[in-house]
């Protein structure tokens, strides 16, 4: 299972637990606020060869129906991944605020 | 089966009945008996547990804390030095619940650099999130070291907890102690079952970030845990008297305070001196109790209150000083009397510093002095006779 944002964004007191343990998959905040470019697939030219998903280093790349796709709730705008794809299916654009 | 142990001794013959699943340990003085006889107890297999020899005290305890996170209970110990390069870890052990258990051997700590009893190295983490008992002698460093996991591992308190003996006077002094059986220690204690922890059943995010919105009320939840222990402590002393025939007396151990004008709150080894010396001036005609304060976390306001109301003056006699201030124990000692309305005169009396003696002289001495009135900070044995003043 990949993490996903928790949509519930505040917490009643009897709902945080006593100690520093939840069900597995929750992350309270997004964390991809300081991106200023972000990494766009070409789903034409991408062949799902899946070595933007080895190498990205925050883990936001999955393959999804033989493509890579990307978490942007998640994903810095490192670039490594545009990097690394040899046949360009990657490209970096402006964040669009 | 009775026999001759050091307090190091009888704590590890109490954690082996306690049954750990896992030891991590990094030797150091005067705390490397407990760990030695426990690696033995492994070696000859009268204990099944990991034992792990790691790099250092941090790593001593983040060791326990993996092993407390995948359900394993966990034991380590340490001193002084030790304990303070541990700190950090502390706090990652009580925040996240995790309810190790750990000797202390109480020791100085450097510079100058010194190996010898006294108690600023765990007096310096009473803010870390630990409960923290502090032994008087090796048959009661034995019964805490049953008692701590069924109090720390309560689904109350799931707190970590710290079992502090006095470097050398404790853990290295011989005395005769009663090691109860296996079958009587299962069944004053289960074994541990928890939901905190790493399950590939049921995976869980553990040990995770929380910010301003829930990390207060975790922090909130921990202190409750931790006060949860003064019940928990009293009603796992009653069971622990009913299988083993010992019986404690929670958070403090008064004697002969009904009718004492002048009393000595104090903590650890000495409190026996404190005893014999208060026996002697009751000959004389001196009203002179001692109360010896067993858990510094959960601290015990209202039995400090109660205990201390009726009396015409007190001394704290702690080996602890916190720079700049006064003795951490004095500190506390005031303020649960604030907090209940009692005004009586108070003193401190530091001492004991580096492993250096308290005589029953100093302790008449400090009888006398309360009786009188002195300064309200005193140094045992600075400046001359009569405390230094």
């Amino acid at each position: 299972m990949r993490p996903y944002v928790r949509e519930k964004k505040s917490f009643t007191f009897d709902e945080v637990p006593e100690n520093t343990s939840f069900e597995a998959g929750y992350l309270t905040t997004v964390n991809s606020g300081w991106r200023s470019i972000r990494p766009v697939i070409n789903a034409t030219k991408c062949v799902g060869c899946e070595q933007c998903y080895l190498y990205c280093p925050d883990g936001v790349i999955s393959i999804n129906g033989g493509k890579a796709a990307i978490d942007y709730d998640f994903c810095k705008g490192c670039g490594i991944c545009a990097k690394i794809c040899r046949i360009g299916a990657i490209g970096m654009e402006a964040e669009r605020k | 089966m009775r026999k001759f142990l050091s307090g190091n001794e009888a704590f590890a013959e109490g954690i082996r009945l306690a049954r750990p699943q896992v030891i991590s340990a990094y030797p150091i003085t005067p705390q490397t008996i407990v760990v030695e006889r426990l690696s033995e107890m492994v070696e000859d297999g009268s204990l099944s547990a990991e034992y792990v020899h790691v790099e250092s005290e941090h790593s001593a305890m983040s060791c326990a804390i993996g092993a407390s996170a995948a359900g394993a209970r966990a034991f380590t110990a340490t001193s002084s030095q030790g304990l303070l390069y541990m700190a950090e870890c502390l706090y990652y052990a009580s925040g996240g619940r995790f309810p190790i258990v750990m000797m202390n051997a109480d020791r100085s700590t450097a510079l100058p650099w010194n190996i010898y009893g006294d108690q600023r190295d765990s007096l310096s983490q009473l803010d870390s999130g630990w409960i923290q008992s502090y032994a008087e002698n090796a048959q009661e460093a034995l019964d805490l070291a049953l008692m701590s996991y069924k109090i720390a591992e309560d689904k109350r308190v799931q707190t970590p907890y710290m079992a502090n003996l006095d470097g050398f006077v404790l853990t290295h002094t011989y005395e005769t102690v009663d090691i109860p059986t296996h079958e009587q220690a299962d069944r004053f204690l289960p074994s541990y079952e928890t939901d905190n922890r790493i399950d590939l059943e049921n995976p869980r995010n553990m040990a995770f970030s929380a910010g301003p919105d829930s990390n207060y009320i975790f922090k909130y939840k921990e202190h409750e845990g931790i006060l949860a222990a003064r019940e928990v402590i009293a009603e796992t002393e009653k069971e622990f008297a009913e299988i083993f025939g010992r019986k404690y007396t929670g958070l403090t151990e008064n004697y002969r305070t009904d009718d004492a004008e002048y009393i000595i709150v104090t903590l650890g080894s000495i409190a026996g001196l404190c005893r014999e010396t208060a026996d002697k001036l009751r000959e004389n005609g001196v009203k002179a109790g001692v109360v010896r304060i067993r858990y510094m976390r959960p601290f015990p306001n209202e039995e400090i209150a109660a205990v201390l109301k009726n009396a015409k003056a007190y001394a704290v006699l702690e080996k602890d000083i916190s720079f700049g201030n006064e003795g951490t124990v004095f500190t506390n000692v005031n303020s649960a009397l604030k907090k209940a309305g009692v005004n009586i005169n108070g003193y401190n009396f530091i001492g004991g510093l580096g492993g250096r003696n308290i005589s029953a002289g100093d302790i008449e001495n400090i009888y006398e002095s309360i009786a009188k009135g002195t300064e309200s900070v005193n140094f045992i044995g600075i400046g001359g006779e009569d405390n230094g003043k």
